[in-house]
């Protein structure tokens, strides 16, 4: 405690003839309060506004309001030759907004207008020509007297004797049970809302010689792209990729490719620091999972010299170089690697699945 | 009319006839009578709910010209409405819908953007009304239920605020529905099945956006409604509360009548919310989802962010450090599950429950309808700055990437800053909080004492140079110290209120420990005696 402090406690503690306790009616082992010095002047005297004594200012309100009120009329009927006469591609720009839709502006000021000068109409009338003398209503106690309160409990009582149920344990117990399982079946019927997990987050669509097909060459309808070649991958690029079975996966494409996107990078083999990490890639190609371990967003930030791969959402930051380990952010693990070959044909390709779950943790992970 | 009832004339209005005939079914004139010029007392700061409440209208009415437009399925379509540049795009009908609103439904882009103003300040208008409930104390006895409902609203309204913002799956929400899987996987034991039964499935599967459209159009909304009818019902029932003052007190309620002011003022003030949304959806562009582009889970924009009532959980994501458990063949992710479920989880429960805490604290049985001065009860307005400084730093590390970008600092730095800060902040708060709070007690306990600085300096014959004084108005000084000042209780008078030998020493104790830290530090009120001695410069 600093000394002011200690000096605050010593001043509260002074004895202070007038500090009443318990005056407001407490419970007892309530915190006590000190009772108020000075007694209450009682509401202070109504200051009349000009308008209230002026007749020519309240005329002059008065036309203010009419006038705010025939604004909101004239906007909201100008907002609906809005709507008809202009074109809905029609484009304005104005500084400092910059290019907008002429529609959209033209409604949105007319409609805001009509509503605020309504508004705004109706305060100032309530603030300039109604009464503004303030006046005290009485507030009751909330809870009921003693007698009402008796007399409740008395009627419930005598309903719950009515009924017998306190007399009758057979039939509360149950009417207890029975209330009891109930609800269940309300959260049961919802068991058919989806599949069971089982192991489908362990899987991708990638096998053993499923060829890696690059984003950029895939049709705008998803259907048709092409492989990728080693040599088509030069140091230092990054080719965001999918398998193959992605262009015939129709209506299932964003849950197929929702796991198995695939980042390709490639660099100077000397530069990868792990065996293992060169041994499932192919002359320094590597591929690696686009879903980021955190909370599944695609990494997609790359920085070619230190080989690191950032996720725009929460910025887990993923070494490319030694199997893509977390090296900052809230991503607890590596990126998993896709080991690939190449096929018969010189384009590249997956040996296997990945060893490891894709994308966020689950429970089941282990 | 019979010569039985000579003093009642029979309505001649039309709306006299219309009274009549409504009374007569359904006996309104005793409610009428006693409601129509009931009291409301003013301040600006009880506008804010009304904010809240305004904006959920306008939220109802934009949302049901969308829904005559938008088609709320993950079907595949092919885009080839007026918006060239997808021209050809397959995307979801979700999504296509949506454009369309934008370009080809006139006045639908306004609507959209009406919607998405008014769902921002929809939020930001509970927020701030909670918070100034929080910090006057008004959520004190009676209204404690209130405050449990008006926080139920707050969470619905977050709720509804996702999946809104889900619906158009474009990249934007369908990267936020990924974050929030990622977040369900986390959920120890059952995350995985969740995950799997809400989404119909493997994300994204094509169940999500159907699903979030009937919990988003219905399921919230009909209880947002239900709820704030009955905190409505209550603040009308209960009466409002009002600021101290003279003449004011916890018997009476002062202010100006339902009929007239108060139905032009809050009827006008309506417009006022809504008209200022109107203009800032025509002039200013919100979520302009055909520059993101349909959702394909491979596909990211760098510095996307999310509406702001979420970027706290964003914030608190990214600043979490990597910890992750293996144990028996399981995964616990606690760097997702914290900071997206726990913290989360620890703050809304900590701000449901402060009112029954207090009480607890207080012992306080009294009803309470004059406001407290945050400044009168230090500790209170200090663990309610501590809260905000907490979500201020989520918030702000939740837009980490911008800050970095905007001012070329190192993302890795203002992320550590953010891990320290976010507990060295709130607690920094809390302490300069309360020695605000002190000083300014202070300086109200002077006021009253000495008067009011006048700004006039008068030098002596001596050549002292001094500041003229002018003292309060009655009412002034009866407003500055009409408030309690709360002393801490002795474990005796925690543990025995009533001479009876206590049952739980060790509860006891700590009560008393906990009003010790909450009172024990106090600024005295002055009392008639001091006011008395510095009137007259001190002398007996």
């Amino acid at each position: 405690m600093t000394a002011e402090e200690t000096n605050l406690t010593e001043l509260g503690h002074d004895e202070h003839g007038a500090v009443a306790v318990d005056e407001h009616g407490h419970g007892h082992g309530a915190v006590e309060v000190a009772g108020d010095p000075f007694t209450d002047p009682g509401l202070e005297p109504h200051a009349p506004r000009v308008t209230d004594i002026d007749e020519k200012a309240a005329k002059k309100a008065e036309r203010q309001v009419a006038l705010l009120f025939l604004l909101s009329a004239a906007c909201t009927i100008a907002f609906m030759v809005a709507y008809t006469e202009i074109p809905k591609t029609a484009i304005v720009d104005f500084f400092p907004i910059g290019a907008v839709s002429a529609s959209n502006f033209a409604l949105g000021t007319l409609l805001g207008v009509a509503l605020f000068s309504l508004g705004a109409g109706a305060i100032y009338w309530a603030r300039t020509l109604m009464t503004d003398v303030e006046f005290p209503q009485e507030r009751h106690p909330l809870a009921s007297d003693p007698q009402t309160r008796a007399e409740a409990i008395a009627e419930f009582q005598q309903g719950v004797e009515d009924s017998g149920i306190k007399r009758r344990p057979l039939i509360r117990r149950t009417l207890l049970l029975s209330l009891t399982v109930l609800p269940l079946p309300a959260l049961w019927i919802l068991r058919d809302l989806g599949p069971l997990p089982e192991n489908t987050l362990r899987h991708t669509a990638w096998k053993a010689g499923e060829r890696i097909i690059n984003d950029n060459t895939v049709s705008l309808d998803g259907t048709t792209g092409q492989g990728v070649k080693p040599e088509d991958v030069t140091i230092g690029s990054l080719v965001s990729a999918r398998p193959q079975a992605a262009l015939s996966a129709g209506e299932d494409f964003n849950d197929l490719i929702a796991k198995s996107a695939v980042l390709l990078v490639r660099m100077d083999p000397a530069d990868i620091k792990s065996q293992q990490e060169r041994d499932w890639g192919y002359q320094g190609i590597v591929a690696f999972s686009k879903i980021c371990t955190h909370v599944g967003c695609p990494v997609a930030l790359y920085e070619q010299q230190t080989h690191h791969m950032l996720c725009p959402c929460h910025q887990s930051t993923f070494d490319l170089s030694e199997d893509g380990k977390v090296i900052f952010g809230p991503a607890a693990r590596s990126l998993p690697q896709l080991p690939i070959t190449v096929d018969a044909d010189g384009y590249l390709v997956a040996q296997r699945d990945f060893d490891a779950p894709v994308g966020p943790s689950f429970w089941e992970r282990g | 009319m019979t010569a039985t009832t000579p003093d009642t004339a029979a309505p001649t209005t039309l709306g006299g006839k219309a009274a009549e005939y409504l009374d007569e079914r359904l006996g309104i004139a005793g409610a009428a009578k006693k409601q129509l010029r009931k009291i409301f007392p003013d301040h600006w700061s009880f506008m804010l709910g009304e904010i809240a409440l305004y904006s959920f209208i306008v939220l109802l009415l934009s949302g049901i010209f969308l829904t005559l437009f938008f088609n709320p399925s993950m079907n595949e379509v092919t885009y080839n409405g007026s918006y060239t540049p997808l021209d050809g795009i397959k995307m979801s009908e979700a999504y296509a819908s949506t454009v369309n609103i934008s370009f080809d439904v006139r006045g639908g882009l306004l609507m959209r953007q009406i919607h998405h103003w008014a769902a921002l300040v929809f939020v930001m208008a509970i927020t701030v009304h909670m918070l100034r409930i929080f910090f006057t104390g008004a959520f004190r006895k009676p209204r404690e239920l209130n405050w449990l409902i008006g926080f139920l609203l707050f969470v619905m309204a977050l709720l509804e605020g996702f999946a809104g913002y889900s619906l158009p799956d474009d990249l934007l929400s369908g990267t936020g529905l990924r974050i929030a899987e990622g977040v369900i996987l986390s959920i120890p034991i059952v995350g995985t099945y969740v995950s799997f039964f809400l989404f119909g499935g493997e994300f994204p599967g094509h169940d999500l956006v159907p699903r979030l459209f009937s919990i988003h159009i219905l399921l919230v909304p009909g209880l947002i409604l239900a709820l704030i009818t009955v905190h409505l019902i209550l603040v009308f029932y209960q009466k409002h509360t009002q600021w101290a003052g003279p003449g004011r007190n916890n018997e009476n309620v002062v202010g100006l009548p339902l009929l007239p002011v108060y139905t032009a003022k809050a009827g006008g003030f309506f417009f006022v919310v809504f008209g200022v949304i109107s203009l800032l959806s025509g002039l200013v562009s919100i979520n302009p989802i055909w520059t993101y582009g349909p959702y394909v889970p491979t596909q990211i924009t760098a510095g996307s962010q999310p509406d702001w009532y979420i970027g706290f959980l964003e914030g608190s994501l990214r600043m979490m450090p990597n910890l992750e458990w293996n144990f028996w063949g399981h995964t616990l992710s606690l760097n997702v599950l914290i900071p997206s479920l726990v913290v989360p989880g620890i703050l809304f429960t900590g701000l449901a429950v402060y009112p029954f805490l207090e009480a607890w604290i207080t012992g306080d049985k009294r009803e309470h309808h004059i406001l407290d001065r945050p400044r009168n009860m230090p500790t209170r307005t200090a663990i309610g700055v501590a809260g905000c400084t907490f979500y201020a730093v989520l918030w702000i590390v939740g837009g980490n990437d911008l800050i970095a970008t905007h001012f070329h600092l190192s993302l890795e730095s203002i992320t550590w800053a953010g891990r320290f800060t976010v507990f060295l902040g709130p607690a920094f708060a809390f302490w300069i909080t309360r020695r605000i709070c002190f000083g300014l007690q202070r300086s109200d306990r002077d006021k009253v004492l000495h008067g009011r600085e006048a700004g006039i300096i008068i030098r002596s014959p001596e050549g002292e140079f001094s500041e003229v004084h002018s003292p309060l108005s009655d009412g002034d000084r009866y407003k500055l110290t009409q408030h309690d000042v709360h002393r801490p209780l002795s474990i005796a008078q925690a543990a025995d209120p009533n001479g009876v030998p206590a049952p739980n020493l060790r509860k006891a104790k700590l009560r008393a420990k906990i009003t010790e830290w909450y009172f024990g530090t106090r600024i005295e009120k002055p009392t008639a005696e001091e006011y008395h001695d510095a009137i007259t410069g001190g002398h007996h």
